[in-house]
């Protein structure tokens, strides 16, 4: 296996800002896109007016706009994280049918989660630990993972145990089999699917060690990837 | 038959132990508050509620949870930090909950209405959310297949009615409404505002009053706890 310190683009690992901000910049200019809850939501922060992205929530809407501040704020208008949020010119309105066959039908170009686990062929995990005892939930989640056209995930590499959650398949109870395109992490970008696991760009480190932190081999993606 | 009736504890009254009752509303935006404080007045129990959540803080669903009301939850969303009520009840082993995927729960209730009897989704393929379940590969996708839920009654809230029960919503809070609507044998709703036939907009009604059964209006602005 050849060895690429050129992979890395970052003498530091990324913050979750710097990290959102990636995200942002790779959205293609015109993509409708959904951000999940939690860290994915930051990238909206990153999206640039140039790169005309409509912003999609579950609970019915296109052409979200930001989070509503003071005098913004109306009970009827929220986010699929039930936080008031703004419309923005040009939005539109539909119910909970329409809006995840939106998502199933392969619409939305782009949908951003966080995980527990990614498998090297892109199997997802993050809605469940399953763990004797606890509640499961899954809200809205499975529909995203199966219907966006690509799916990236954001997350920390580690566990604060230290365990990889890139794997070889994963332990946790998947939400999605096979749906994750890119895994957007603090020390590396890699690119999951049928072919495997490869990695794009590392940060703070190079291809070598990312792999003694990754239980699976990593090999570096084709230019352009 | 379309009723307008003058108050929520008349408009519920006809509801009956046993019963699936369907409940609109994503978070607070559209959940029809007046019209569950009135099913928890009715007295029904032994119900099967299908809400995308399974109520939150002190209020509304979540009470009529605590009071032991609700068999069961068929919901996407149950576990919040506020659903205190419901967790309590599920660790006791005292509420049945039937979890699906938020998109399957709309399908599922669209079906109902359209007179579905089910359909493939890949949406859970390969989960345990699909376990039990038929599967098929079709167009080369694991699809799974979930049939219709179907209810006694609907309770939800729109903005407008007209004379003919024909609805236009606001905003996110239009969510589950129209497609409860057309699901459930019952459908009761909760206006702001009810305007003279012909004031709406037919290019704009977004339920036709066909699905719907009975209104009762409700003041914007009395409702305290939907803010």
């Amino acid at each position: 296996m050849s060895i690429a310190t050129s992979l890395q683009t970052s003498a530091t690992p990324l913050g979750r800002d710097d990290l959102a901000r990636l995200v942002a910049r790779d959205i293609a200019p015109g993509s409708f896109v959904n951000l999940g809850i939690g860290q994915p939501t930051l990238v909206s922060n990153y999206l640039t007016a140039e790169q005309d992205i409509t912003l999609h929530t579950e609970n019915g809407m296109l052409g979200m706009g930001p989070e509503a501040q003071g005098d913004e704020i109306d009970g009827d208008l929220i986010n699929a994280g039930k936080i008031p949020v703004t419309e923005l010119p040009g939005a539109s309105y539909f119910h909970h049918a329409d809006s995840f066959a939106m998502m199933r039908g392969g619409h939305l170009d782009i949908c951003v989660l966080g995980a527990f686990q990614v498998s090297v062929t892109g199997d997802l995990a993050n809605w469940h630990t399953g763990a004797p005892g606890a509640i499961p939930a899954v809200g809205g989640a499975m529909d995203l993972a199966t219907g966006a056209k690509d799916v990236f995930v954001m997350m920390t590499l580690l566990t604060r145990e230290g365990a990889s959650k890139i794997v070889d398949s994963c332990t946790y109870p998947l939400t999605g089999v096979g749906c994750v395109t890119r895994v957007y992490t603090d020390k590396a970008v890699f690119l999951t699917g049928p072919e495997g696991v490869s990695v794009r760009e590392t940060f703070g480190c190079t291809l070598e060690e990312l792999q003694e932190l990754v239980p699976v081999p990593l090999k570096a993606a084709p230019a352009g990837g | 038959m379309l009723t307008f009736v003058d108050s929520v504890n008349e408009a519920v009254a006809g509801i009956k132990d046993g019963s699936t009752v369907m409940i609109g509303g994503f978070g607070n935006a559209g959940q029809p508050f007046e019209l569950i404080d009135a099913l928890m007045d009715c007295g029904a129990t032994d119900l099967t509620v299908v809400n995308n959540n399974a109520g939150q803080g002190d209020q509304g669903l979540a009470l009529l949870i605590k009071e032991g009301r609700v068999r069961k939850m068929i919901c996407s969303f149950p576990r919040q930090s506020d659903s205190w009520h419901f967790d309590a009840k599920y660790k006791a082993g005292e509420i049945e909950l039937e979890l699906v995927p938020q998109g399957n729960l709309a399908e599922r209730i669209r079906a109902a209405g359209a007179g579905i009897g089910g359909f493939f989704t890949p949406t859970g393929y390969g989960t345990m959310l699909a376990e039990g379940k038929e599967t098929r590969i079709i167009d080369g996708r694991g699809q799974v297949f979930e049939t219709p839920i179907h209810a006694d009654v609907a309770l939800i809230k729109a903005l407008k009615a007209d004379g003919k029960g024909n609805l236009v919503y606001r905003k996110t809070a239009r969510n589950f409404g129209p497609i409860m609507a057309a699901a459930a044998k019952q459908t009761i709703v909760q206006v702001s505002e009810i305007v003279p036939t012909g004031a709406l907009d037919p290019e704009t009604v977004v339920t036709p009053g066909i699905y719907v059964n009975t209104i009762v209006r409700i003041p914007a602005g009395t409702t305290e706890k939907a803010a």
